[in-house]
């Protein structure tokens, strides 16, 4: 699938408004994790407005792809996405972590519209993608199902049990996505648990790799939504990107990882973020329906 | 009382005095060591520290294998992976061979806060102390998770030493003796045993106090060793009183309430209640929030208390 110029500019847009939100909610919050949301906001923008089909208004339909976020604690990106789809009323991304919210610090199946399952722990997503998988194809689904773990993630043996599992059983409808920001908690992961080659793990493992900058959309577009050159095959598309992203003073800072900015640092980032969309060409926030009358995203067509 | 500090700040500062004091003590951490601490004590002795990346069966394996030659090892982590991710080695690997495996995870329980349910470990206590051979320790302020940590160095074999990211008050001195087995009498009373660990210990402090208005005396142990736990303290205590308040920032399944009613059943059996997280996992909150939302406080405490007394007439 290669989508037009306006698709690729319309979820670059999308994306930039998504990091204002994350920044928003995160400040109003007081806590959370900026670093790994910013990173992957074109990422999961090109997943929800380019990529898979889905639909908001009807967050169980049977055919909908699925997305497993991995990485939980970036929960601000994927809650970013659910309200600019329609999943959520833009109202609940200020109630982000709060007593009673429907948004917790990370992802809950059992509390937030458009949230496939429940994440938080790292390393158990992909596992968790390839039971689905095996799900859909038991019942001749034809749905996918996309993946998206952190790179510090990969540290986890559980990853690589289930890196191999996909090969073997010929899950060619599950696609891992790597946001490759080469910053984890402790510092850089060379440092803390060198990763060695990413990508060459991932084909040793039996995986088709791509490789895309997982800023631009037009690269993301290409690399996750084309199918598998191989029958049987699965995809692993390896994101390079920058922690941190959009806010220059978080911009590959392990330190922005888990926290919030305070009134200052919320004011600055936001002047950039609202520059960089202005730049996009997104339109500022339309006051939102919210999930029910919500028409299905950009890209449920496909 | 008036300083407050957390647990966990204990730990990084506690290895450097060790190591500092010639003792063969390292850590593995799992890219949690701000959080937990430990970067204090591998700044200070780099080449005793090591940083698994985010693997916690690794840290433990790692920990165990450190053990075996011959060095003290303290593992970090957060509770909830320390113990939940890496069980079946720290079963089968540390416990099954009484490695001298120090685990000293933090952020346990409720008041983690915001991160939610997924972070905020309540049944670790329970996991920990059906391991043979396992010593579970809950220290209630920062002079009781020193010495804890001091404690779990110098005595051979497997502990858990569970460490909290919330400030708690301090309430010890420095001539505090941390004793395996020893429970603390932290006010004497006549008319119910209020039995607590960690931050819990605060808040049955504090309904001790609201208690005394109304003239119930009550009687306050600080249970900071859960196995092997202090029977006679604590049977001696419930014949006094006759009812006992168990309360801890846990799962009501399995942690201080059972170990506390399996010793009362076997030796003083009395009138018994338990205050903790009755069987739920958390949510996203503010760590004084959720202590009201789940029934934590010194005033929930103090409430089952008087329904116990009025239920024991
Ligand atoms: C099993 C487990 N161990 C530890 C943590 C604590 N933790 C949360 S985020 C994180 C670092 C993640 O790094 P990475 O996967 O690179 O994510 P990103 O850089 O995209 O934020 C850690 C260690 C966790 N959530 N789960
Ligand atoms: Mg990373």
């Amino acid at each position: 699938m290669t989508e037009g110029p306006s698709a690729v500019a319309e979820i670059g847009a999308r994306a930039a408004r998504m990091r204002y939100d994350i920044i928003e909610m995160i400040a109003e919050a007081g806590s959370g994790h900026p670093g790994g949301s910013l990173s992957a906001a074109e990422i999961v923008a090109s997943l929800y407005f380019g990529i898979m089909k889905h639909d908001p208004a009807r967050p169980d339909w049977p055919e909908r792809d699925r997305f497993v976020l991995s990485k939980g604690h970036a929960a601000p990106v994927l809650y970013a996405a659910l309200a600019e789809a329609g999943y959520l009323g833009r109202d609940h991304l200020k109630t982000l972590r709060k007593l009673g919210s429907i948004l917790q610090g990370h992802p809950d199946m059992k509390k937030t519209p458009g949230v496939e399952v429940s994440t938080g722990s790292l390393g158990q997503g992909l596992a968790i993608a390839n039971g689905m998988a095996l799900a859909l194809r038991l019942d001749g689904n034809p749905a996918r199902v996309f993946c998206l773990l952190g790179d510090g993630e990969l540290q986890e043996g559980e990853v690589w049990e289930a890196a191999m599992f996909a090969p073997h059983h010929g899950l060619d409808h599950v696609t891992a996505i790597v946001d490759h920001n080469g910053l984890q908690i402790d510092g850089a992961c060379t440092d803390v648990m060198c990763l060695g080659k990413v990508a060459e793990k991932f084909d040793a493992f039996g995986w088709e790799v791509r490789e895309a900058d997982g800023h631009d959309v037009a690269d993301i577009l290409d690399a996750v939504s084309a199918p598998p050159t191989t029958a049987g095959v699965p995809v692993c598309v390896v994101c390079y990107t920058v922690k941190g992203r959009g806010v220059s003073f978080m911009e590959g800072d392990a330190g922005w990882h888990g926290k919030a900015p305070d009134a200052e640092q919320t004011t600055a980032a936001l002047g950039e973020l609202a520059a960089a969309m202005e730049a996009a060409g997104a339109m500022p926030h339309a006051p939102h329906a919210g999930a029910g009358d919500a028409s299905p995203a950009e890209g449920s067509a496909s | 009382m008036s300083e407050k500090r957390a647990t966990r700040e204990a730990f990084g500062a506690t290895l450097i005095e060790l190591a500092g004091e010639g003792l063969d003590v390292v850590a593995v951490d799992a890219d949690l060591s701000g959080s937990t601490t430990t970067a204090k004590f591998g700044a200070a002795y780099p080449e005793r520290f090591f940083n698994v990346g985010i693997a916690e069966q690794n840290m433990i394996g790692t920990a165990a294998g450190l053990a075996v030659g011959g060095k003290i090892p303290f593992t970090g982590s957060f509770a909830v992976f320390a113990t939940g991710r890496a069980y079946d080695q720290v079963r089968n690997t540390v416990c099954y061979s009484g490695l001298n495996v120090k685990l000293a995870p933090t952020h346990s329980g409720i008041t983690v806060g915001p991160d939610g349910g997924s972070h905020q470990m309540l049944e670790d206590i329970a996991l920990m102390r059906v391991l043979p051979g396992m010593r579970v320790l809950v220290p209630a302020d920062f002079t009781a998770a020193k010495a804890a940590i001091r404690l779990a160095a110098i005595t051979p074999g497997p502990f858990y030493i569970r460490l909290g990211r919330a400030s708690v008050p301090v309430i010890y001195g420095d001539d505090y003796v941390f004793e395996l087995g020893r429970a603390t009498v932290l006010r004497e009373g006549v008319h119910v045993t209020l039995a607590a660990c960690g931050v819990m210990v605060e808040q049955a402090l504090a309904a001790a106090a609201e208690l005394e208005l109304e003239g119930i005396h009550a009687e306050v142990l600080d249970v900071s060793t859960i196995k092997p736990l202090d029977v006679e303290t604590i049977a001696a205590s419930a014949r006094k009183t006759g009812a006992v308040v168990a309360c801890e920032e846990h799962s009501i399944y399995g942690g201080l309430g059972s170990a506390v009613a399996e010793a009362l059943g076997e030796n003083a059996p009395v009138p018994f209640a338990r205050v903790g997280v009755r069987d739920v996992f958390g949510t996203s909150g503010e760590p004084a929030e959720l202590m009201a939302h789940f029934g934590l406080t010194g005033a929930d405490i103090a409430a089952t208390a008087r329904d116990l007394l009025i239920r024991r007439r």
